[in-house]
């Protein structure tokens, strides 16, 4: 059934952001600390020992399937929702670093993509995210 | 006509969620009809629905004085629901599925590299950016720094060392700016820095930072690099908010002197 797959991936978001929350803590802020990336590698390992032992038959697999194919509709509900009045009149200082500080972002992707590379972990893995 | 408005106005607020979907599903659509028609698919469906989003939430924010966007307007509330944390994270999660644990762990020391040197870069161009534009106090400088990393992470910061609110207003402006520029310029820059591979998404994800930006701008270049890019993006908040109080505010005060 759909609300097995949807089920276990809610089970993965609380579980990692009660788990960030946690390490936010423990290291004394007031913050989620990689919350979802906790959540992400739960519902990897999760998901892969499922399929591995055939408990995730088609109907539990779409009830994944189906969120993450209106990803991209979400993102645009987030767009859409963001404070960009606030951004635009921020004024020339937030603007200015706001510019500055991605143009040195897009900048350095290709070089720290250089460090520890060997061909072989430069390989294009494709996964199986659904498709708008 | 006026009572004929408000009965829908009325179906559409109580069922905010529902009216969402198909506000949304509206919006999807005529975006990818003109990245056919218009830009003979030169420009991603996604890329241009990101921006049509942007643009109403401009106007919303306009019409309404609110914080939130087109989410602002009574009957459209459901659209902060749809984009909200809870949705956005469920979504991105399920991205994970079906990607392969070797990927993560292979990228691990750079993704490691690209967080510490985009949290530390992002402090240090704020900083010397407000130094430059008159804030020459540590405190200031260390919270519009870290409102160059996320911003979440400049009013954390702002707030732990007792900022002025105006700072901690101008720290949030250049994280939202930031997002916003990292949703519409991240398809147009991929093919220049080599953006199409699982490994360069998760250092992109580490250096920019922003959880919004990096959804936005990843789905709009390739969905399928969103769980590299966001899964080193969410621990970048939390390491911006652990450093900035403590070692960037200490370093910075050891250069400028406390005021």
């Amino acid at each position: 059934m759909a609300i097995y797959g949807t089920a276990l991936l809610s089970l993965c978001l609380i579980s990692g952001l009660v788990i960030g929350k946690l390490i936010g803590l423990a290291i004394g802020i007031d913050a989620n600390v990689g919350g979802v990336g906790v959540a992400m590698l739960l519902m990897i390992l999760a998901a892969g020992k499922l399929q591995t032992k055939g408990l995730m038959p088609k109907p539990t697999e779409n009830g994944v399937l189906f969120w993450t194919s209106i990803y991209i509709p979400i993102v645009v509900a987030m767009a859409a929702s963001q404070n960009v009045r606030a951004a635009i009149n921020g004024g020339t200082l937030a603007i200015v670093v706001g510019v500055v500080v991605v143009i040195a972002s897009f900048a350095l992707v290709p070089l720290i993509s250089r460090i520890g590379t060997t061909p072989a972990s430069a390989s294009h893995t494709k996964s199986k995210g659904g498709d708008v | 006509m006026n009572e004929f408005w408000q009965a829908i106005e009325s179906v559409m607020t109580k069922y905010s969620l529902v009216t969402a979907f198909a506000l949304v599903g509206i919006v999807v659509w005529l975006s990818y009809g003109v990245s056919q028609k218009v830009t003979r698919g030169r420009m991603h469906g996604s890329a241009i629905a990101i921006l049509i989003g942007l643009l109403l939430a401009y106007i919303g924010g306009i019409a309404t004085g609110g914080t939130k966007g087109l989410a602002d307007i009574e009957c459209l509330a459901g659209v902060g629901i749809m984009g909200g944390a809870m949705l956005r994270d469920l979504a991105i999660v399920g991205t994970a599925f079906g990607v392969r644990l070797e990927e993560f762990l292979k990228t691990g020391v750079s993704g490691i590299v690209s967080l510490l040197t985009g949290v530390l870069m992002s402090f240090l161009i704020g900083a010397i950016i407000a130094y430059v534009f008159g804030y020459r106090d540590p405190v200031s400088m260390t919270t519009i720094g870290g409102g160059a990393a996320t911003y979440i992470v400049g009013p954390v910061t702002g707030t732990a060392l007792g900022a002025s609110s105006e700072v901690i207003a101008l720290s949030v402006a250049a994280g939202l700016v930031k997002s916003i520029l990292v949703m519409t310029a991240t398809p147009f820059v991929a093919p220049l820095i080599g953006l199409d591979n699982p490994r360069s998404a998760l250092i992109f994800g580490g250096l920019m930072g922003t959880t919004s930006g990096v959804a936005g701008g990843l789905a709009a270049t390739d969905e399928r690099l969103v769980p590299y890019g966001a899964m080193t993006a969410t621990f970048y908040t939390g390491l911006g908010c652990l450093l900035g109080p403590s070692v960037v505010f200490i370093t910075l005060r050891s250069i400028v002197g406390a005021r």
